[in-house]
């Protein structure tokens, strides 16, 4: 083990010999997600944390992903070492390896850079000898220097090249041409011919055009898939958060089980704070539940034993016993996300701007070699020299700079954005978002951060606030919390007897009156419109301290950037109409719907399409997947239920929403860079070509074109992320 | 020109050698966390003892 290694098989080794000699249990590896992990000396203290804590083998952080992996024999807790590293300063999340598996070894990305560095190779090997060959060399030496070139070139292309093959081959069993095609024919004719012309004793070959090729088109596959594979990565960890577990009662016990174990007719425990695992119907405990990421309503609903609850509902004040009636798939949850897959995709009518250019490029570029190979082919009568110039026409055209074009726009741009906390899942995500012109918000968890606040608190007297204080100080409910947070810096009233009543409210003593904070009819209150909770100091009249959802930070701005920047902006809400309208009032949107379905914004957004805007649809619930997947395109905020950000192309990593109006800049400068891209691969060609029909192209004028054409587009691509 | 049959070879060796080098650290997850590798460098902790 003397190489640095990230991996927690290997790091197993050591650990697993130690405790073999004393316990016949196996190890467990945890992984941690540390987001705050971002120097070398955050390095050094959470690893010699997590490992000085008894009974962890060792402990290793990944910069780069913002994890940590941990050995550790099976009786540690995964929480207590999150608690150790809150204890220094890390906020720290469990993730789930079974979700993370896929990206830990990623296959796929060794496997290009491997073929990637062995292209190098042979392409600098190959391309010494060329130079030679260039400057003068002659007769045997030339004839050396060709053989050993094509020594290296034959298995360094037939190995390195074979993704093109494998591409090619599938687009051709379909009767298809993609960019693959002209490829692979241009490879294989300039290896047949330059074989053949060293066997000549000819002059040209061009196997360092081969090659140089194969290298310049597998760093653009590369950076491609890099792009992708980090987005992926980042999109599992979110998956990975939510780890699926409940409490199953046995009888007297209670027993933490994967969700995937439970059973129809199991009773599952949900504490306050937890979200329902399963639908099935209320055994025992009264409590309220919040429903706003399936249904958009913002007010809890008030929860009862006999009561029917759908998984993804958030279970507030009181601990639950549910008796599980759907599990795993059949759950109205899992039903929901299926509606995704019914509801038609922005992004299957969508056609990208590389495979545009494939569609227009490959034909015209065997159009035009064959009619080469055909003209000199009239005109000398020679199959040999009008090969030669087919081949060098193919070669000259050959897409490098094209193949570049598109990821190596996309990698920076991704790369930008990233930096300004936003995921891009998709690789077609900011070429459809350039073309938007149409902003579809949803409101609860969206536009607002789905959390109340206190409006009127400044109206309660000291007294009053006090007692409200200390009476909400001991609850979990997010009314309550909003509360405390309206009266941090207050002093509470001292209490005595409290105690919370789930799904009603608190009660306590305060100075020999009994005072209650609650539910309007069970405190006794005349109620009032919008979102309130009740306030009842001994015989006085209840006090309505009012809530309203507050907005997330940066949405203002957000709304009013996107207005002037001539967007059409739209509001669509599940939500009850007045609180709607307050929002839609407060941030200017003129066009805002309430008390919609899913189906009903889906069709809404089907119908803007269909008036010819393209549509960027930003929603965070599962009443919104159906609504995202119908949009262009889709951000949700990485606090959406998974399957709203399953369904959204872009996910914003923190809670502003300003990054939203970036995104739209970035897409449109990006998008501005592959055109610009294409113009110069195109402009070498129409360099390039004539003197390559005209048989003029020799390998040194092809070598020059193709890197000087791939160097400026990538140079180009590098200007996305200078503002 | 006889200097080409000991410099052709010995040019080939060396480049090989390269590869081989890079393949062995793509096998060593060397590239996994190119950020982490850079900072820990700068840290004394692992110098006596090399992290495995």
């Amino acid at each position: 083990m003397t190489a640095i290694s990230a991996c927690p098989a290997c790091d197993a080794v050591p650990a697993a010999q130690t405790v073999a000699q004393q316990d016949v249990l196996s190890d467990q590896s945890l992984a941690l997600s540390v987001p705050q992990v971002h120097c070398g000396a955050c390095i050094s203290k959470v690893e010699n944390t997590l490992a000085a804590y008894p009974g962890v083998h060792s402990a290793r952080v990944n910069l780069s992903l913002k994890r940590a992996f941990v050995e550790a024999e099976p009786q540690v807790s995964i929480d207590d070492l999150i608690t150790q590293l809150a204890g220094v300063g890390y906020e720290a999340h469990e993730l789930d390896q079974g979700a993370l598996s896929a990206t830990v070894n990623d296959k796929a990305r060794r496997d290009l850079l491997m073929r990637l560095g062995l292209a190098g190779f042979a392409a600098m090997n190959v391309m010494l000898l060329s130079v030679a060959v260039w400057a003068g060399a002659e007769n045997a030496t030339r004839d050396l220097f060709h053989w050993i070139s094509a020594a290296i070139a034959l298995p360094a292309l037939a190995y390195t090249a074979s993704p093109f093959y494998k591409s090619a081959w599938k687009a051709l069993r379909a009767r298809q041409l993609n960019m693959d095609v002209p490829i692979v024919l241009a490879i294989v004719l300039a290896v047949v011919t330059s074989v053949w012309e060293t066997a000549l004793s000819g002059h040209h070959a061009y196997f360092d055009a081969a090659l140089t090729l194969v290298f310049f088109l597998l760093a653009g596959r590369y950076l491609d898939h890099r792009t992708r594979a980090a987005a992926r990565s980042a999109a599992e960890e979110l998956t990975a958060l939510e780890v699926p577990r409940a409490t199953r009662v046995d009888g007297d016990t209670t027993s933490t089980v994967a969700i995937s174990e439970l059973q129809v007719g199991d009773l599952v425990l949900v504490k306050p704070g937890g979200r329902m695992p399963v639908d099935g119907e209320i055994v025992s405990g009264e409590s309220e539940l919040d429903r706003s990421l399936l249904t958009g309503e913002t007010l809890p609903v008030f929860a009862k034993p006999g009561q029917n609850v759908s998984a993804g509902e958030v279970n507030l004040t009181g601990p639950l016993t549910v008796r599980a009636a759907a599990i795993g798939a059949d759950t109205s949850l899992q039903r929901m996300a299926n509606l995704v897959a019914i509801a038609e995709s922005g992004r299957s009518r969508y056609r990208s701007l590389a495979d545009s250019a494939a569609k227009l490029y490959a034909p015209g570029v065997h159009i035009l070699s064959a009619l080469a190979f055909l003209g000199w082919y009239v005109f000398t009568l020679d199959v040999r020299t009008a090969l030669n110039i087919a081949a060098a026409v193919l070669i000259i055209t050959c897409p490098c700079a094209l193949g570049l074009a598109v990821p190596a726009v996309t990698t920076a741009a991704s790369g930008r954005l990233f930096q300004k906390g936003m995921l891009v899942k998709s690789a077609t995500a900011l070429e459809r978002l350039a073309t938007v012109d149409t902003v579809v918000f949803d409101k609860t968890g969206t536009l607002t951060q789905g959390t109340p606040v206190v409006t009127n608190w400044a109206a309660l007297d000291a007294e009053a606030a006090s007692v409200a204080l200390a009476l909400a100080s001991g609850s979990a409910h997010p009314l309550s919390q909003a509360i405390v947070q309206a009266g941090a810096g207050g002093i509470a009233a001292e209490l005595s007897d409290i105690q919370e009543r789930p799904g009603f409210g608190i009660e306590a003593v305060w100075q020999g009156k009994p005072v209650r904070l609650g539910r309007c009819d069970w405190v006794g209150a005349q109620p009032v419109e919008g979102t309130a909770v009740y306030l009842k100091v001994g015989a006085e009249t209840a006090f309505a301290i009012r809530c309203t959802d507050a907005l997330r930070p940066g949405a203002a701005q957000t709304v009013s950037d996107l207005r002037e920047q001539g967007f059409h902006v739209h509001l669509l809400s599940g939500d009850a109409e007045n609180a709607v309208e307050a929002i839609a009032q407060e941030l200017g949107i003129e066009d805002w719907r309430a008390e919609f379905l899913p189906e009903e914004k889906s069709e809404y957004i089907k119908a803007l399409n269909d008036a010819g805007h393209r549509v960027l649809m930003v929603g965070d619930g599962l009443n919104d997947t159906a609504a995202l997947t119908a949009a262009d395109v889709s951000i949700s905020p990485a606090s959406a239920l998974d399957a709203a950000r399953v369904a959204s192309d872009i996910v914003l990593l923190g809670t502003d929403l300003s990054p939203v109006t970036d995104a739209l800049l970035v897409a449109r400068r990006a998008v501005r860079r592959i055109k610009e891209n294409f113009r110069i691969a195109t402009l070498y060609n129409v360099v390039a070509v004539p003197l390559a029909v005209a048989g003029l192209a020799t390998p040194l004028i092809a070598a020059i074109a193709m890197s000087t054409s791939s160097i400026t587009v990538s140079l180009n691509a590098l200007r996305v992320r200078v503002k | 020109m006889t200097v080409l049959g000991i410099l052709i070879p010995a040019s080939l060796l060396l480049g090989g050698l390269g590869l081989f080098g890079f393949f062995y650290t793509l096998r060593k997850d060397q590239y996994d966390d190119p950020k982490g590798d850079a900072e820990r460098i700068l840290s004394g902790d692992y110098d006596d003892h090399p992290k495995p």
